[in-house]
């Protein structure tokens, strides 16, 4: 009886701990693996999966996307824990350039920011003519604006505006100017809940699938530009990067293969993001 | 029983004679709950440690085979003064018997496979003891399930199955009826018969004379009376003792 | 909520139809989860164990850190085991970071203290009923654990089923030690998180109750072995 009951205790305990094994040597460093940090907007909308798979067809490179917020995107990336950026904060990736972390940067491909809110409107954004007036009728209506709060590309741009509109929104930070402190998703997530605008990249929004009441109030306008662009993580800091196989992912995006490929793809038949590299850049 | 063969038997130590002088055990508030016990154990057959509630007879049993350090005094085994560490042919019989949660087989085996018997010479030897003690009915039987009296039939059974040098018994009748108890009196006589020596504590008059060929008697900590049974229920010499076989001491 | 009801049939639909992706994801949280809770089984037991039959100084200290170290926020080891781990952490040699090796490593340090604790809980009980006969048979130390541990059995089972619900459930830690990649480190419970963010509310409520259903066949399965051991044969 008591042989039977170890028999089958050491069988379980022996195919955990053969699985655990298994990992081990399938996780051991790969030349033909690649960490890509890049932001929830292009990884939950499906583009990255999309584009990837044709780059891994082609040159038989996996590439493993950790998808977090631009600023601990950098962060990570920083560490040596990554090859290659896909983010989308110009002046912090100019800087992480600057500072030595990347090789060098390059505009990938752009998409817009757009306002998002409940559909009655409380603020009447609709009708405002520059971003500027749309964000004062917010904080004059004190209607609730949901901030992603979470230092990444999107928070960045946000904070832009307000900053070229002339307001600061801090003082209001717990009233009706609210910070959420979390991913894309998660913020629109709570946004709807709390029937409060925000700023969102389009590509996020179109691929979410719960908007319930929440619509398009505000776009089109040229301060909303959101644009794009890819980073090798300087194997001079960080001598266990993938540099060749960085350089070949940074190479395909911006050769007319990776262009065209991020123009075919599509949400409900929208495009969602509008490929802009300079033909014939090339990194070694 | 036949004496034992394992590997470890060579490594055994011996215990007997015990010897303890001034023996003393002073308790978490200071109280002498064993005062200067002098006694000193060899030989054969019974010895009962008689005494009121709380007179240290446990306490007793424990400092004889060094589950319980002394505070003063001296005790040795065989002449040393340590028994940690050591393979000790030793049976303990508790009061509320203590069955491992396997069948009755694995309770006896697993107190040899201690031993260093091997597999084969361990069952063996278990069936015969289960068959001696006639629980042999009893094997696969879930220990833990038996009846209070069954176990602790098992619980001798265990105990003796190593071939004890002594075998200390802490009333071990205590909650039993009185068809159990006398199947373990007969026990207790039959290892008796086979030589092993015998510490029973217990605090049944009519069960200490049945068994007794010695009698220890404790009064608050203290030996008071050590002698032959049959002189001690003649006529005790302290007070206590006398008031205690007359059945007037409780406490 | 009808919508809820929807997605509750399209995740099984999906694990019926044999969907390699989600089946990858339930065997990976199963695998990572298990890793840990046996890594934690292997050390937290005999520790536990120790815990319940040693009395030395320093003891106590053990177990009210111990018994601390249960609340443990997943978020905080996820952030230590990175640090630890990331390429300029001291073990950022081995390359561990965003593996499944690495969530392993981060559930093991959440789910010990708690196997540790309760194991020393239970175990304390069986060390009261048998440290004299242990004693008496002159058993060392080890010997007397490995009896304990032994004869504890039954009630330890519910130990690691504690350990394995706090792993499985846990989001915080696998998610920034793993990073979440689709078919490398995406767990039931980070693809929940994710499904979620995405607005697939419907989805990620599917894969939660397939997440729960899993749960309850392995507590299920487990429960059953025991009380068929105890029924048989001891109580």
């Amino acid at each position: 009886m008591l042989s039977r009951f170890f028999l089958r205790f050491a069988s379980l305990v022996t195919l955990i701990a053969l699985s655990v094994c298994i990992y081990a040597f399938t996780t051991v460093a790969n030349d033909n693996v690649l960490t890509l940090q890049s932001t929830t907007s292009t990884e939950n909308s499906g583009l990255l999966r999309f584009i990837l798979s044709k780059f891994s067809k082609k040159t038989g490179i996996t590439v493993r996307v950790v998808a977090v917020g631009t600023g601990q995107a950098l962060k990570n990336a920083r560490n040596g824990d990554g090859d290659v950026l896909l983010v989308h904060a110009k002046a912090a990736e100019e800087k992480f350039v600057k500072d030595g972390w990347g090789v060098e940067r390059f505009d990938v491909m752009y998409n817009d920011f757009i306002i998002v809110g409940p559909e009655e409107d409380p603020a009447g954004l609709a009708t405002a003519k520059s971003v500027d007036e749309a964000l004062k009728r917010i904080s004059e209506k004190k209607v609730p604006f949901l901030s992603r709060g979470d230092d990444s590309g999107t928070h960045k741009a946000e904070r832009r505006l307000w900053t070229a509109a002339g307001i600061d929104p801090t003082p209001a930070s717990g009233t009706w100017y609210r910070e959420a402190g979390s991913g894309m998703g998660a913020t629109i997530n709570t946004a709807i809940g709390m029937r409060a605008y925000l700023l969102t990249d389009r590509a996020t929004w179109i691929s979410y699938q719960n908007k319930t009441q929440h619509k398009v109030l505000f776009e089109g306008n040229p301060q909303l530009f959101n644009q794009y662009g890819i980073i090798q993580v300087n194997p001079a800091h960080h001598p266990r990067v993938n540099a060749k196989a960085a350089a070949q992912l940074i190479n395909w995006i911006l050769s007319k293969d990776g262009q065209e490929a991020i123009a075919a793809f599509k949400v409900h038949g929208h495009q969602l993001f509008y490929p802009n590299a300079k033909v014939q850049e090339t990194v070694n | 029983m036949q004496p034992l063969d394992g590997d470890r038997h060579a490594l055994e130590r011996q215990v007997l004679p015990i010897v303890a002088e001034g023996t003393t055990f002073v308790g978490t508030e200071g109280q002498r709950l064993l005062d200067q016990v002098d006694l000193t154990i060899a030989g054969s057959g019974i010895l009962v440690v008689m005494g009121p509630n709380g007179a240290g007879k446990s306490l007793l049993l424990r400092i004889l085979t060094g589950l319980v350090p002394i505070t003063h005094g001296k005790i040795s085994w065989a002449g040393q003064s340590s028994l940690v560490g050591n393979v000790r042919r030793i049976g303990f019989v508790f009061q509320k018997p203590v069955m491992f949660r396997r069948t009755v087989m694995e309770n006896m085996t697993f107190v040899l496979r201690q031993f260093g018997l091997s597999k084969d010479d361990a069952q063996h030897r278990a069936e015969r003891a289960l068959i001696d003690a006639d629980l042999h009915h009893l094997s696969d039987a879930p220990a833990r399930r038996l009846s209070g009296g069954e176990q602790q039939r098992v619980a001798i059974a265990r105990a003796r199955v190593i071939d004890p040098e002594i075998l200390f018994l802490d009333e071990p009748t205590a909650h039993l009826d009185p068809a159990s108890t006398a199947i373990i009196e007969k026990m207790i006589l039959d290892a008796k018969a086979r030589g092993t020596r015998i510490i029973h504590v217990t605090h049944d008059l009519g069960q200490a004379k049945r068994l007794a060929d010695d009698i220890v008697f404790l009064h608050l900590g203290k030996l008071v009376e050590h002698g032959n049974a049959e002189t001690f229920f003649a006529g005790p010499k302290s007070k206590a003792a006398q008031a205690f076989v007359a059945g007037d001491l409780v406490i | 909520m009808n919508d809820g009801q929807s997605t509750f049939l399209d995740a099984f639909r999906l694990l019926a139809s044999g969907n390699s992706e989600l089946w990858n994801i339930v065997l990976l949280s199963l695998q990572v989860t298990g890793g840990a809770v046996l890594i934690a089984t292997l050390i937290g037991l005999p520790l536990g164990a120790i815990l319940a039959f040693k009395r030395f100084r320093g003891r106590n200290a053990i177990l009210i850190l111990l018994s601390a170290l249960m609340g443990l926020p997943p978020v905080v080891v996820g952030l230590l085991v990175y640090l630890a781990l990331s390429n300029v952490g001291p073990l950022g040699v081995l390359g561990l970071l965003y593996t499944p090796s690495a969530m392993v490593i981060a559930q093991t340090i959440l789910v010990l203290p708690i196997i540790a604790a309760l194991s020393r809980q239970v175990v304390e009980d069986y060390a009261a009923e048998y440290h004299e006969q242990l004693a008496i048979m002159g058993l060392s130390t080890w010997a007397s654990i490995r009896t304990l541990i032994f004869e504890a059995r039954h009630s330890l089972l519910v130990v690691l089923l504690a350990g394995f619900g706090r792993a499985i459930a846990e989001v915080g830690a696998v998610m920034i030690v793993g990073g979440n990649i689709a078919h490398l480190t995406r767990t039931m419970t980070t693809a929940i998180a994710l499904e979620t963010s995405r607005g697939n509310l419907a989805l990620a409520l599917g894969l939660g109750v397939v997440l729960i259903t899993l749960s309850v066949i392995i507590n299920a399965v487990l429960m059953a072995v025991r009380r068929s051991e105890t029924r048989l044969s001891y109580i």
